[in-house]
């Protein structure tokens, strides 16, 4: 599949991944994440469910402590 | 637009402010220098000597409640400008009721944690109402790591990347540039509209 990551277009491998699969390819292991698909918010107990396929809009934004 | 223009705008606004501390106090104070109509601003916190490396506040405020300090400060830079102040700690309960009737948010926790419960309550809660959120500034120098993105209603301004620790702390010129990123694009999402 090949998805907008962040505003850049990137491929992945297989058709379709489960943000908690799209997340362990990236090595994306931060603790606080704010994940949005296709704008629709999702939160941290719906990563093993939702599923991220060809096309879609996806925003990960690492929430980092200071301020 | 002139400055007069601008203020005859912006006097009808509210701006919600989550948190006074770094990103919040300096934030509010340049929304404040610009005329918004009213400020809502919500903090637990108190003023510690260890603030004043980048907060607006002053050193004979140290034990005061910040926002009544802050309000303080505001209000003697310009007194025309409403400030309602929560001395709360923000959770998704009473965060609906501070924040109902703002046209803005700004995001200005120093806590991860924090900033997700807001930024989520509000998306869900507020999907109308445009959050803006500060993330990455510790440290000092690399003036153009510091950017700002939009994601619909969400707004991000800092550099992504940069986390406080004992070895990167916040600092007043990072964090005010992110705080002053947060309140110019309040201005531009109010003056636009």
């Amino acid at each position: 599949m090949t998805i907008t990551l962040n505003n850049r277009t990137e491929s992945f491998k297989l058709e379709t991944y489960t943000i908690k699969e799209l997340l362990a390819e990236k090595k994306f292991t931060f603790k606080n994440l704010v994940i949005k698909v296709n704008g629709n918010l999702i939160k941290k107990d719906k990563y093993s469910e939702t599923k991220v396929k060809d096309g879609d809009k996806v925003d990960i934004i690492h929430m980092i402590s200071g301020g | 637009m002139t400055f007069e223009e601008i203020k005859e705008k912006l006097k009808y606004n509210i701006v919600g402010i989550a948190g006074a501390g770094g990103l919040g106090s300096n934030c509010a104070v340049s929304l404040a220098r610009s005329g918004i109509g009213k400020l809502i601003i919500a903090d637990f916190d108190v003023v510690s000597e260890n603030n004043l490396n980048r907060q607006y506040y002053f050193y004979e405020q140290i034990g005061q409640i910040k926002v009544f300090a802050l309000k303080d400060n505001i209000e003697k830079i310009n007194p025309n400008v409403q400030v309602e102040i929560h001395n709360v700690k923000v959770n998704e309960e009473n965060l609906t009721d501070i924040f109902a009737n703002c046209d803005v948010i700004v995001e200005a926790f120093d806590d991860a944690n924090a900033k997700q419960m807001l930024i989520e309550t509000v998306l869900l809660e507020f999907p109308e109402i445009p959050v803006i959120s500060g993330i990455g500034m510790a440290g000092f120098g690399n003036n153009n790591s510091l950017k700002s993105r939009q994601i619909d209603n969400l707004y991000i301004c800092g550099d992504e990347k940069s986390e406080v620790s004992e070895e990167n702390p916040p600092l007043a010129p990072r964090v005010n540039i992110v705080a002053n990123m947060q309140a110019n694009l309040v201005l531009d999402i109010l003056l636009n509209n």
